[in-house]
């Protein structure tokens, strides 16, 4: 729904001058982006899917603290609360980034409020990682050793880790904007003494790793569908595993790379890229072991299994232009265009979103007990693949062209790509407005599911009931096997505690 | 640690009921509390972090303006967080003892010293108010070269000093309940998790003021 005001910043794009008045357009998007990022992204795989099977996945009857885990509802609606009231108020023009000085001195819109909203929904976020990392760690059912944790669970923990160490940095560097906005003391406006690459450092050292915190949720998805889905064991489940926590401390080093032209030391800026690219190694491996997965596996084409291969093709292309983004040269031809934005979306939407919908329709019989409608919801993957690629596979174009982003009017030329986009945008809307319509339908109306439609492997099919009662578990639950033994290596008999 | 034999143990005090027994219980709230910890040290790493690039960039400015710091007062409060510290520990030891009456007077104690650091902190917060050191438009600087760089200074200092009384104000409130709690039996030598974990929250505390203290009020001030 808060993708919507996207669709009406492409549908102002339709026309090189623009539909909507300038300062419009700039609080369209500054909203698309704070909501879409801190408030579905961030929270979106992690507080939906991962609170209702990370424990049972790890056998355990529920979070080690479910207490924490309500009042991290409670204030991810409070967050909310404040970020709609800016919005109804009159919006934000500053961008989700909150650049320092125009956010902290210039901007006149109701950046305070929005800063709030950030600054609380945060706290929600730590709690859930928190919780995670605990239950990990301490709640395993007997058996569930580390090396046995399915790949879902292992992202979560990484990413659990980025929550707990990376939010509190945005935390911090929200409430020193906010006191230099109210006093108006400098400490990042240049005219007050203050140094607004400073604010850049701390938001980036937050909200690169966010990206991360997006994404891995969505690589843990991927890794139990695509298992499932061709009846194999993962391919080099320890590389798999380990690459996500690579990926969470290798995010941690990178942030430098969003400030190549913002006047920062070009040795820093080498670091920076030269640790950029070796993020892509971690993640290459887990796109080369999913396809290696599949390589000689039976593939069915079930739902989950389409948005799987849609994330595992355009988070290539996602993940591929990031290097180009990682390199200083190009770098500097294509920042603040619509390459940007083509890329950030591509990982995003391509990548993450697709492994949100996938997952939703993965463990949909598993959470509401029901089947979904299988016809529509393939008919749906491809309206979405489709839908997607229009939207943003010209921005890729426009971007090298030079169109920059942010911008509400643009060029004549650059028109026939910008009304692709515009349309692509709307095929990608109608794509989730079917998913929506029939997940809807079928939690009330759908078929009885089976215990375990998929035949899919792991505590929270095979052990747990289908809905899972209260506690999860009717029986404690032993794991006896290695994660995804889909070859049928024989069960072990005696478990050694 | 699973134990079928859940049942039995379920009277145990204090014990929630998604966990097999008393002693996953307490190792859970141990890491949750450590994990929080780390998330405190995150926070204020940002506000050194950001002390670090300005103290570094305007090296004199600072110099000149860690002159106007009330030593005497930073240093007793430092004393007075130290001795609230070990009033602390007594406390998580008398409460491992199950001895009710000398937790709840180490509670007080401890509550006590937090209090007095908080009114000596408002002491100085006046002191700067007076002497117009708060910053935004109301600020002076006797030294005008030094005007908007001094500015910075005070505006960590505030924000630094700040966050911290606020998490001594969390505290307190805290050990206000712990105090109730105690005082209505709720603690005993089998099960005094919350007064463990509100133990290490108040040794966080003081160790965030062990460094604000030499970083503010006492390096670089003679240079």
């Amino acid at each position: 729904m808060w993708a919507a005001p996207s669709r009406w910043g492409w549908l102002n794009l339709l026309t090189p001058k623009g539909l909507f008045a300038h300062d419009t357009y700039n609080k369209l998007f500054t909203m698309h982006g704070i909501i879409m990022v801190f408030f579905f992204l961030v929270p979106s795989i992690p507080a939906t899917l991962g609170n209702f099977l990370v424990p049972p996945m790890v056998g355990a009857r529920d979070l080690a603290f479910p207490r924490i885990n309500l009042l991290s509802w409670y204030i991810y609606i409070v967050g909310g609360i404040f970020a709609i009231t800016a919005i109804v108020r009159g919006g934000v023009d500053t961008g989700w980034t909150f650049y320092a000085p125009f956010s902290s001195t210039y901007s006149n819109t109701h950046v305070i409020l929005a800063a709030i909203g950030v600054f609380v929904s945060g706290f929600s976020s730590i709690l859930t990682g928190l919780n995670f990392i605990v239950t990990v760690h301490k709640m395993r059912a007997p058996g569930m050793t580390w090396s046995r944790l399915p790949l879902f669970v292992w992202a979560h923990y990484a990413t659990s880790l980025i929550q707990v160490l990376g939010t509190p940095v945005i935390a911090i560097t929200i409430v020193l904007l906010g006191m230099e906005r109210v006093l108006h003391a400098g400490i990042f406006d240049p005219a007050l003494g203050g140094d607004p690459i400073l604010f850049q450092h701390l938001f980036w050292f937050y909200s690169h790793p966010a990206v991360y915190i997006m994404i891995l949720p969505g690589m843990g998805v991927i890794s139990e569908i695509v298992a499932c889905f061709s009846r194999k064991s993962i391919f080099g489940y320890g590389f798999v595993a380990f690459s996500s926590v690579a990926i969470a401390v290798l995010g941690f080093l990178v942030w430098g790379h969003h400030l190549f032209v913002a006047g920062q030391s070009m040795y820093a800026s080498m670091v920076f890229s030269f640790i950029s690219f070796l993020v892509a190694v971690p993640s290459a491996i887990k796109v080369f072991n999913w396809t290696a997965t599949m390589y000689r596996g039976s593939v069915s084409y079930d739902t989950p299994m389409l948005y799987a291969f849609g994330f595992i093709g355009l988070f290539t292309i996602g993940g591929l232009t990031g290097l180009f983004l990682a390199t200083m040269a190009v770098d500097v031809h294509v920042t603040d265009t619509y390459f940007v934005i083509a890329h950030f979306h591509y990982v995003m939407v391509g990548g993450m979103v697709m492994a949100y919908l996938g997952g939703v329709h993965f463990w949909f019989p598993k959470i509401t007990g029901r089947l979904y409608p299988e016809g529509w919801a393939k008919f749906a993957a491809l309206v979405v693949f489709v839908g997607f690629n229009l939207t943003f596979f010209p921005q890729f174009v426009l971007g090298y062209l030079g169109m920059p982003r942010r911008y509400a009017a643009y060029a004549d030329e650059f028109q026939i790509l910008n009304v692709m986009s515009t349309a692509g945008a709307s095929i990608l809307g109608v794509g989730y407005l079917i998913p929506m319509i029939y997940l809807a339908w079928a939690w009330r109306y759908g078929p009885k599911s089976p215990q375990n439609p998929w035949g899919a492997k792991g505590l929270e099919w095979e052990q747990s009931p289908t809905p899972p009662p209260t506690f999860n578990f009717d029986v404690p639950p032993v794991m006896n096997e290695p994660a995804y033994n889909y070859s049928g290596e024989e069960k072990e008999v005696e478990i050694g505690r | 640690m699973a134990d079928s034999e859940v049942t039995a143990l379920e009277h145990a005090p204090g014990l929630k009921h998604h966990f097999d027994d008393t002693e996953q219980q307490l190792e859970s709230s141990t890491l949750g509390m450590w994990v929080f910890l780390l998330t405190e040290i995150m926070f204020f790493g940002g506000m050194f972090g950001g002390y670090t690039v300005y103290r570094n960039l305007y090296p004199d400015a600072f110099a000149s303006s860690s002159r106007y710091m009330n030593i005497p007062i930073g240093a007793f409060n430092t004393a007075v967080l130290i001795c609230s510290s070990l009033t602390m520990a007594l406390a998580v030891r008398a409460a491992q003892l199950g001895n009710k009456k000398v937790l709840i007077w180490f509670l007080v104690f401890t509550l006590i010293l937090g209090c007095v650091f908080l009114g000596l902190k408002v002491v100085e917060y006046h002191e700067k108010w007076v002497d117009h050191h708060i910053p935004g438009p109301g600020f002076r600087y006797e030294d005008a070269r030094y005007f908007h760089q001094a500015q910075i200074l005070f505006f960590l200092y505030f924000a630094m000093t700040g966050m911290h009384a606020m998490h001594m104000v969390v505290g307190a409130g805290l050990l206000t309940t712990l105090i109730i709690m105690a005082a209505r039996n709720r603690f005993s030598a089998a099960w005094y998790t919350p007064v463990e974990m509100i133990g290490l929250y108040w040794h966080f505390v003081d160790i965030v003021w062990i460094f604000l203290f030499p970083l503010l009020y006492l390096i670089g001030r003679t240079k």
